[in-house]
């Protein structure tokens, strides 16, 4: 994928990598994120990024200066990253504290206040409905986001053909 | 877009597949994985896979942009006027508890409702994306 001039084999493969992500997540028994990946991340935005290769164009431009500073940013930033990882409690630890916080509460009050047998529903529009109102507001800003940047030049080209037709 | 026989064929027998897997996805969400999110994504997934497989402008004609602005919008306002509604019935914003007779119907009735304003947004705004990108290079 470093070496790849061809973007369009760069979008194939960065939905490939979505994909196995899925299924990563899948293994890890988070169901719900393996799938908003797979439809999200190896279906749609694959799409998208084919969209804007077919406007852009699907070679990329050979750049003069050298790969040397951007290379050794994303290396530091990775080595540090790493680093960090070494902190954080292993995989499935009974003891960390993700486990302690408000999770047994969700479990154990979950089938009986929401009466819902999928958990992660229950938190995500239940208790954490308000999180989810946010969420939905930001995929709304998104759109209109898009709407403001594209769609702008078709309206002002429509506009244009009016004037012309006068 | 494309004359690929193939391509269309095989779109054809998917797409009602798919767009019923997501409707399965929104209203089975509270007992299996999915919900709202993930529904309208496939939903919209359907609608793109017509729109590559017999051109963006006969998916613009089965579902008008004109509509998904208006409806990206509604979705979000379904979202929040359950939450007005409960507020108006006596409980908190967003507290489901206080839309039915009983807490837990209450709970399905408030979930049910705000999937389905999650999938309409998620389905409307991301079609719209899409249309946005396709129609950018004519």
């Amino acid at each position: 994928m470093v070496r790849m001039r061809s973007l369009l084999a760069v979008v194939m493969l960065a939905g490939i990598y979505s994909l196995i992500s899925a299924g990563l997540f899948l293994i890890m028994d988070a169901v719900d994120v393996a799938f908003t990946e797979a439809a999200v991340g190896a279906g749609l935005s694959t799409v998208l990024l084919l969209g804007t290769l077919a406007l852009t164009g699907c070679r990329q431009v050979q750049r003069q200066h050298s790969p040397m500073l951007p290379l050794a940013v994303v290396s530091i930033t990775g080595v540090v990253l790493i680093w960090g990882t070494q902190d954080m409690p292993h995989f499935g630890d009974p003891q960390a504290p993700v486990h302690h916080h408000v999770a047994p509460r969700y479990i154990e009050a979950a089938p009986k206040e929401v009466g819902v047998p999928n958990i992660v529903t229950a938190v995500l529009a239940s208790y954490r409905g308000f999180d989810t109102l946010g969420e939905t507001a930001v995929v709304f800003t998104a759109g209109v986001g898009v709407l403001a940047l594209l769609g702008i030049r078709r309206r002002r080209r429509a506009g244009e053909h009016k004037e012309r037709q006068q | 877009m494309s004359q690929d026989i193939i391509l269309k064929v095989s779109a054809k027998l998917l797409i009602p597949f798919i767009l019923l897997f997501a409707l399965y996805v929104q209203f089975h969400g509270d007992d299996g994985p999915g919900g709202g999110f993930q529904a309208g994504v496939i939903f919209a997934t359907g609608i793109i896979l017509y729109a590559l497989a017999n051109g963006t402008e006969r998916a613009m004609r089965l579902i008008p942009p004109g509509v998904l602005r208006p409806l990206s919008a509604l979705g979000v306002l379904l979202y929040g006027g359950v939450g007005l509604v409960s507020m108006a019935l006596g409980g908190e914003f967003l507290n489901y508890e206080v839309l039915a007779h009983d807490a837990a119907h209450g709970q399905h009735v408030g979930i049910l409702l705000i999937e389905a304003g999650v999938g309409l947004t998620v389905a409307s705004v991301m079609l719209m994306i899409f249309y946005n990108f396709a129609t950018r290079g004519d």
